[in-house]
């Protein structure tokens, strides 16, 4: 039931997004976001669009894939779009019956924060879709290896979310043969109340729990059989090089930076 | 010859989580030599003591009396501990719980970057490693991905690229299907022959201890035999009252002298036995 689970969302490829250093794409991803909340007015998100557009086109990721990463927010932009629209009573009337009243100033800020939130959820899939969890890792670590000399734990973390991923579909699979061995003994997974559902999930969780346990004992032993003391002194294999592509990704980012900042001085 | 691992009257107790704690000796005084380059299978049933001696090679036991020295180096030393371990890898009995990346050449790497080795000359010695048991053509893969003797042989390049004078290996082989067991073997045995690499073997399996140049024998935390594979299995009443087996062969052979055959009595591996038997029948 369980097979084949991919991580996260990374969708391979050999783009020129995809081979762009993943500290500046995470970086960049940031301004992004902050870019989307410069824009003032409907011609500064204009650009956040097109500079959206522009990237995904770039980076060769199919169109269903980014229709999926909008599906769960659907329900939550229509509902926010549908507050907006309903209750902000200020500007010209627009359309009235009954108790209904529709005013200018609440379409424009419904579909202002529609396609904002629509730019930046997108915006930062692209991210994840081109990026792998264990690049974004290395990635966030490296950025933030300032921090360590405030005593922030880094490296800990950075290791933690690195053995995380790594036994995720080991649990996974696990989790599977339990299951398995339960019903083997006559528990009833998926019939009864929510209440008996519930308590079935008990027996999967018990030895779930165990044997992680047992599994991280283990693997601190092997680890430390492999000379791992902390992150100090340590090295890396792959190194990350910053490439003139990123140099270019940065003035592309820039170019519209400037773009909002010029709509927002000439339009109100 | 030199001796590499050298462990002189060891004493070692695991405290069980009662209340009052209760002390479980281990090992009870175990003195045992290793020289460089040997092939040592270590045999003993469960809780003989044998994988907690291994532990005690690693510096990840430390010993309550007596003292182990690896390369000349003590354990006890916590200055000399990366080099110790260094020296002497350990690869563990799962496969799943030893690998730490999820990418197969990073896992490799891990132990190097722990270590502070320069990027070239780690991804130097992950090829190398990879190449060595033959994982060279998986080197992106998933480690999930792979089959239990794949996962075991990327654990050993782990530890090959710490490029070590000994390898421990705790029951390697005894999560695997036979195929993986055979891919774990060789890869032991060539790395022993072409690279000259001391190895520890602690097996159940009495067909891997046979393939090695030395047997020790555990039992209650002691040291009950120590010989070639032949001296230790033509024992076999030995080996029985110690809760142990004998190869298959050689417990055929046992039973046809029982019975009034004349064979020898030495007998370990299939050839041998095929060649004594046509010999007896022709």
């Amino acid at each position: 039931m369980f097979k084949d689970i991919t991580l996260g969302q990374f969708f391979p490829g050999d783009s020129v997004i995809h081979k762009m250093d993943p500290r500046v794409k995470l970086v960049l991803t940031v301004l992004f976001i902050i870019m989307l909340f410069m824009a003032k007015n409907i011609y500064g998100l204009l650009v956040g669009i097109a500079f959206t557009i522009i990237s995904y086109l770039l980076s060769r990721i199919p169109f269903s894939m980014i229709l999926k990463s909008m599906k769960p927010i659907i329900p939550i932009v229509t509902f926010t779009a549908v507050l907006n629209v309903f209750f902000i009573r200020t500007g010209d009337l627009l359309w009235s019956w009954r108790f209904i009243k529709i005013y200018n100033d609440a379409v424009n800020t419904a579909v202002f924060m529609v396609v904002r939130i629509v730019c930046l959820i997108v915006g930062t899939s692209l991210l994840t879709y081109t990026t792998s969890p264990i690049d974004l890792t290395d990635a966030i670590e490296r950025l933030l290896s300032p921090l360590k000399r405030i005593g922030a734990p880094v490296h800990e973390l950075a290791m933690m979310m690195t053995i995380a991923l790594r036994f995720i579909p080991t649990l996974i699979e696990e989790t599977d043969k339990i299951m398995n061995a339960q019903k083997a003994r006559g528990s009833e997974l998926d019939t009864g109340t929510f209440k008996e559902k519930v308590r079935g999930m008990v027996p999967i969780f018990i030895p779930l729990f165990v044997s992680s346990f047992r599994r991280a004992e283990e693997l601190a032993t092997a680890m430390e059989c492999r000379c791992y003391h902390g992150g100090e002194g340590r090295t890396r294999m792959k190194q990350m090089s910053t490439a003139p592509r990123d140099w270019f990704a940065c003035v592309y980012v820039a170019v519209f930076w400037a773009g909002i900042i010029v709509m927002n001085m000439f339009f109100k | 010859m030199q001796v590499f691992l050298n462990a002189d009257n060891v004493r070692f107790s695991y405290l069980s989580d009662d209340e009052p704690p209760v002390k479980n000796e281990v090992l009870k005084g175990v003195s045992l030599k290793v020289e460089k380059g040997e092939f040592v299978a270590v045999l003993g049933h469960n809780g003989s003591g044998k994988s907690t001696l291994a532990k005690c090679f690693n510096a990840i036991n430390i010993p309550e009396s007596g003292t182990v020295t690896v390369n000349g180096m003590d354990t006890k030393d916590d200055s000399r501990l990366l080099d110790i371990r260094k020296s002497a890898g350990m690869v563990f009995q799962n496969p799943d719980n030893q690998i730490v990346a999820t990418i197969v050449e990073e896992d490799v790497a891990f132990a190097l970057e722990n270590l502070g080795v320069e990027p070239e000359e780690i991804r130097k010695r992950v090829d190398v490693s990879l190449k060595l048991v033959d994982m060279y053509d998986y080197r992106m893969h998933a480690p999930h991905k792979l089959s239990g003797g794949q996962k075991q042989r990327v654990a050993i390049a782990g530890i090959l690229a710490m490029e070590p004078e000994c390898i421990l290996l705790d029951e390697p082989t005894a999560m695997l299907d036979p195929r993986g067991r055979t891919e774990v073997m060789e890869t032991i045995k060539q790395l022993n022959e072409t690279k000259g690499t001391t190895i520890v073997l602690i097996t159940h399996y009495m067909e891997e201890a046979a393939q090695a140049d030395r047997v020790v024998v555990i039992d209650g935390g002691e040291v009950m035999l120590d010989g070639t594979p032949k001296e230790i299995f033509s024992q076999v009443e030995t080996m029985k009252n110690l809760g142990l087996d004998v190869p298959q062969v050689t417990e055929l052979v046992w039973r046809l002298r029982k019975d009034g055959y004349d064979l020898p009595a030495d007998i370990i591996t299939e050839d041998e036995c095929v060649e004594a038997l046509a010999g007896l029948m022709s």
